[in-house]
């Protein structure tokens, strides 16, 4: 089976969230979450610039210009959304009152440590946006990454190499191969994807693996992306 | 004296912000820049300036005139990438040449210090940053188990922010999510100049205003 899609990638991640939760999807890959969560879902989507409770992205007539999440995406508010300021959103941020952030990374650490913000890109400046607020205060923090880069190197590390995000924080790891979590024991599999051997797994992962009990295959219907 | 605070012109609005100012822009994701206002900014020429504001590159923010322009010896953000891959903007460029001074916050952190300057909490410890490169030569400290990073606040000597609606007294409404940053450094910078959408004659009903006139100065009606 091929690894999957952003899409199926998202999808699976949708199945986790739990209804009446709040959750703070970062850019890129996470914010397509949100289209997987079941619609008769009370989620609350919470975003840095203090959107608390966004909906679908905003059809082209409907479109705001003031109406946008932190990734500037023109948006529609759910009902029961409020709009604060910046330093009330940061205060939800940092005072514990996000359930779980979606974040997508560059590299783990079998012991939690995230590196998500900086991967040294010459000459363009640095951007740290929220991301250390969201990874050193929501209540769980959910990682969605490729397993390994595209040149084929691993992601799950014993330790970063990268500039780290927040130390020890990341509890849930969601890849195009596996869903894994973090554990005193380290990386713990909870599901592969169908075709892949454990060996196949461990020889992609730059961590010593330990699969749970129960581990399982990952099971995600088809989602075609669209048309670049 | 009857409180008036609109100003007739936005270079009215920004006049007297001197050379060495430190001043914060408000604006996110394309809501909430006060444009006008900085354009006016560029145009009085002031040198020497420290911006305060969240992003350094926004493609839909005019911040990119004033560091263009040479105006600008430092910038405290959380965000100083261009949007585009590809060609750097007026702040990568000068950056890369070592010309321009950058101090990076954690987004939470940059808004949390302009707050604490707001109501007088001169620094702060938080768990953001800690064990990063961002909290490197700051003080730690350990409470109850956690480590947590000394954060110092930031004050400015002007704020230009943008809002909805103003009444004489400097009451402000915000549309949508154009509120952003705008309270925060409305309430810790000197002179506060507000450019808005529309004026009030009529007094704003008490309970809608989003933010109170004892924190503006200056009100510049600049229209949609």
């Amino acid at each position: 089976m091929k690894p999957l899609n952003r899409l199926q990638m998202a999808w699976r991640v949708g199945q986790d969230i739990e209804d009446g939760t709040v959750v703070n999807l970062g850019l890129g890959m996470p914010v397509g979450v949100s289209d997987y969560v079941p619609h008769d879902y009370d989620v609350v989507v919470q975003s840095e610039n203090g959107i608390i409770g966004v909906g679908p992205l905003a059809s082209a007539n409907a479109a705001d210009a003031d109406l946008v999440d932190a990734g500037s995406r023109r948006v529609t508010l759910r009902a029961g959304a409020t709009i604060i300021d910046s330093a009330s959103s940061f205060a939800m941020i940092r005072g514990g009152h996000i359930d779980v952030t979606i974040l997508g990374a560059f590299e783990v650490a079998s012991n939690g440590d995230l590196a998500n913000w900086d991967n040294r890109i010459p000459d363009k400046g640095p951007l740290v946006g929220g991301a250390m607020d969201l990874a050193a205060s929501a209540r769980a923090v959910w990682v969605m990454m490729e397993h390994n880069t595209r040149k084929g190197a691993p992601r799950l590390l014993e330790r970063c190499t990268l500039p780290l995000t927040a130390v020890r924080c990341v509890k849930r790891i969601y890849t195009d191969i596996a869903v894994l979590s973090v554990t005193a024991e380290g990386f713990l599999v909870h599901e592969i994807l169908p075709g892949i051997s454990r060996e196949a797994l461990q020889t992609r992962t730059g961590a010593k693996l330990v699969f749970a009990a129960d581990c399982g295959v990952m099971e995600t219907p088809e989602i075609a992306l669209p048309e670049a | 004296m009857a409180i008036e605070k609109r100003r007739a012109t936005a270079h009215d609005a920004v006049a007297g912000i001197e050379d060495g100012s430190t001043v914060m822009l408000s604006g996110f994701a394309g809501a909430g820049f006060a444009n006008r206002l900085v354009a006016a900014l560029r145009d009085l020429g002031p040198r020497n300036l420290t911006l305060v504001v969240n992003s350094a590159t926004h493609r839909l923010a005019n911040t990119h005139e004033l560091i263009a322009a040479g105006l600008v010896r430092r910038v405290i953000c959380s965000a100083a990438r261009g949007h585009d891959k590809s060609a750097l903007s007026a702040f990568e460029l000068l950056y890369r040449e070592g010309k321009i001074e950058l101090e990076v916050l954690p987004q939470g952190s940059f808004v949390e210090s302009i707050r604490a300057a707001g109501a007088g909490i001169p620094a702060y410890f938080t768990p953001t940053g800690f064990g990063t490169e961002l909290a490197a030569g700051k003080e730690t400290r350990s409470f109850g188990g956690r480590d947590y990073v000394l954060e110092q606040a930031i004050s400015g000597d002007a704020a230009l922010i943008r809002a909805d609606t103003a009444d004489r007294w400097g009451n402000l409404t915000f549309r949508h999510a154009q509120m952003n940053f705008g309270p925060a450094m409305a309430t810790a910078s000197k002179l506060v100049v507000a450019e808005v959408r529309a004026f009030s004659d009529t007094p704003i009903p008490p309970e809608q205003v989003q933010l109170s006139g004892v924190f503006v100065d200056r009100i510049f009606v600049a229209g949609g």
